[in-house]
């Protein structure tokens, strides 16, 4: 019964950070999707989540519901105000030089935040009560049960909205054809606005998840879980949105048992492995198609 | 309707339209032919937008439309079948007319639509459900067709329709044509199936390496020796 116990602990555990990563990965893979760029800069989205959430309760003293709502939207508005001035111009450009800027534009973001707030670790201030739920043997923090159950609500509405929705339809006929979408009269670059919009929302509630979780945050914080998102959205096959919800998953738990069973220093290297083993049984990602070539 | 004056189009140093100017009547079914390379898509991709002229003058029902981004025309009333079809391959068939309607804010126009598109191509409506990429070559040029009827255009651009198709189903193609027409929607059709084109069309312009050479009826031009040595064989 222990041996049960302590893999469903460790399951949970992995679930837990596993659908932070799906949430940061979405951002990753809807950006791929539309525009064929690795967003860098998604990363420090979820520092900059962690900090406007920091300042909001900490230096404003703002009520709680108000202090989440905010940096929420000031990423969003972040992640429109990035693609413009640094993305768009280089729409027509090769792909390599967005990719720099967009490593260009994370450093930038980076060494803002380093200036601002330096660089020891700040400690994040208590959201949630951290004391856990008994179910039998399994101890559940309360963290753990509100994170999953807000990220798998997020992602099935993000599901609904592209499905169903026109806008949510409008970021697929971009994303399979803009020159065709631009002829059904849809407006391209509000459609990119708001697939940025959209991913940067997502990157920001991952952020202050993962700050809740790990309550210290730092300048570059959001390194470390950025590249663990963006392999997750490379795992499940980057463009698909799916396949980010399955790669988050499976690195948080694959992370989780290694640190259980094996080793904490070993985590990382066994959830990079994964990524390497499955791009060279299947280079597509998980859930990818096979690329065709265009005629 | 349709007055393009004396365009000039680059691809970066290549020169592919040199000072081409047609026109479009209400009404009309006009072709544009002449071999592969001529220009003729570059032509329909600068009326709707998606190419911009380096100078030249294209207006619309008398409003000038050549600095017009491409997804502002169709509210306008011009609709585009693109060469290739280009049908959303991973969406459905109802999902990709949905998409051709997507300018429209009237439901009941919508539904009105819906229904007329069905009515037009029975199969479509079998298959609303199925995912476009796995219809045949020619139920996509259908669907593309369908796409942008559902927009009510005045003026309808088509690029190839009948490229890739077994002949049988390029009659059938070309019928459809004929009788969207009829139903009051002017035509621009762009066609290397001189042929076909010349039969259905009232007027036509043949290009050759981006130039204007020949333009008339089409029927003086089915006649015409030059053409038929050129294009028709």
């Amino acid at each position: 019964m222990d041996v049960l116990a302590k893999f469903l602990q460790q399951l949970i555990n992995g679930i837990h950070v596993g659908s932070i990563y799906a949430l940061i990965a979405l951002g990753y893979t809807m950006v791929y999707g539309i525009i064929k760029l690795i967003n860098f800069a998604h990363g420090d989205i979820i520092m900059m989540g962690a900090y406007f959430t920091f300042v909001c309760i900490v230096t404003f003293n703002l009520p709680i519901g108000v202090a989440l709502i905010t940096p929420v939207i000031l990423c969003l508005l972040s992640g429109i105000l990035i693609e413009r001035v640094a993305y768009k111009p280089l729409r027509n450009s090769p792909r390599l030089s967005a990719l720099i800027t967009a490593i260009g534009v994370s450093f930038l973001l980076e060494n803002v935040f380093f200036k601002k707030f330096g660089q020891n670790p700040i400690p994040f201030p208590q959201i949630i009560n951290p004391s856990p739920i008994s179910l039998g043997p399994l101890q559940i923090s309360r963290i753990t049960f509100i994170t999953v159950l807000i990220s798998v609500l997020l992602m099935i509405l993000l599901d609904l909205f592209i499905k169903k929705t026109k806008p949510g339809k409008a970021m697929r006929a971009v994303s399979e054809d803009p020159g065709a979408a631009q002829l059904m009269g849809i407006n391209v670059n509000s459609t990119i606005s708001l697939t940025f919009a959209t991913g940067s929302a997502l990157g920001a509630v991952g952020g202050i998840l993962y700050s809740i979780a790990y309550p210290l945050i730092d300048p570059f914080m959001g390194v470390m879980p950025g590249l663990k998102a963006f392999v997750a959205a490379v795992l499940g096959g980057i463009g698909i949105i799916p396949g980010a919800m399955l790669g988050g998953f499976i690195m948080g738990i694959a992370e989780s048992l290694t640190k259980g069973y094996i080793s904490s220093q070993l985590a990382d290297a066994v959830v990079f492995g994964i990524l390497i083993v499955v791009l060279s049984l299947k280079p597509s990602g998980l859930l990818g198609k096979n690329v065709k070539e265009k005629v | 309707m349709l007055k393009v004056k004396n365009i000039n189009v680059y691809y970066d140093a290549i020169h592919a339209i040199k000072d081409v100017s047609f026109k479009v009547n209400e009404g009309e079914i006009v072709t544009l032919i002449g071999a592969n390379g001529a220009g003729k898509t570059t032509i329909l991709h600068t009326v709707s937008g998606l190419m911009k002229a380096k100078s030249g003058e294209i207006s619309f029902q008398k409003q000038k439309i050549d600095h017009l981004e491409a997804h502002k025309l169709l509210q306008l009333g011009i609709a585009h079948v693109p060469e290739g079809r280009r049908v959303f391959a991973e969406m459905t068939v109802q999902e990709n007319l949905e998409l051709g309607a997507f300018t429209k804010k009237d439901k009941k126009a919508i539904k009105r639509n819906f229904e007329m598109v069905y009515e037009k191509f029975p199969r479509l409506k079998e298959r609303r459900k199925q995912i476009a990429g796995t219809l045949s070559g020619g139920e996509q040029q259908m669907l593309a067709i369908g796409r942008a009827l559902m927009s009510e255009p005045k003026l309808l651009l088509m690029d190839e329709p009948s490229m890739g198709l077994a002949p049988i189903l390029v009659q059938e193609i070309f019928n459809i044509i004929k009788e969207i027409n009829a139903a009051g929607t002017t035509i621009l059709l762009v066609e290397q199936n001189a042929n076909m084109a010349l039969s259905i069309a009232h007027r036509a312009y043949v290009l050759e390496t981006g130039k204007v050479v020949l333009e008339g009826n089409a029927k003086d031009l089915l006649g015409n020796d030059e053409v038929r040595k050129a294009y028709l064989g």
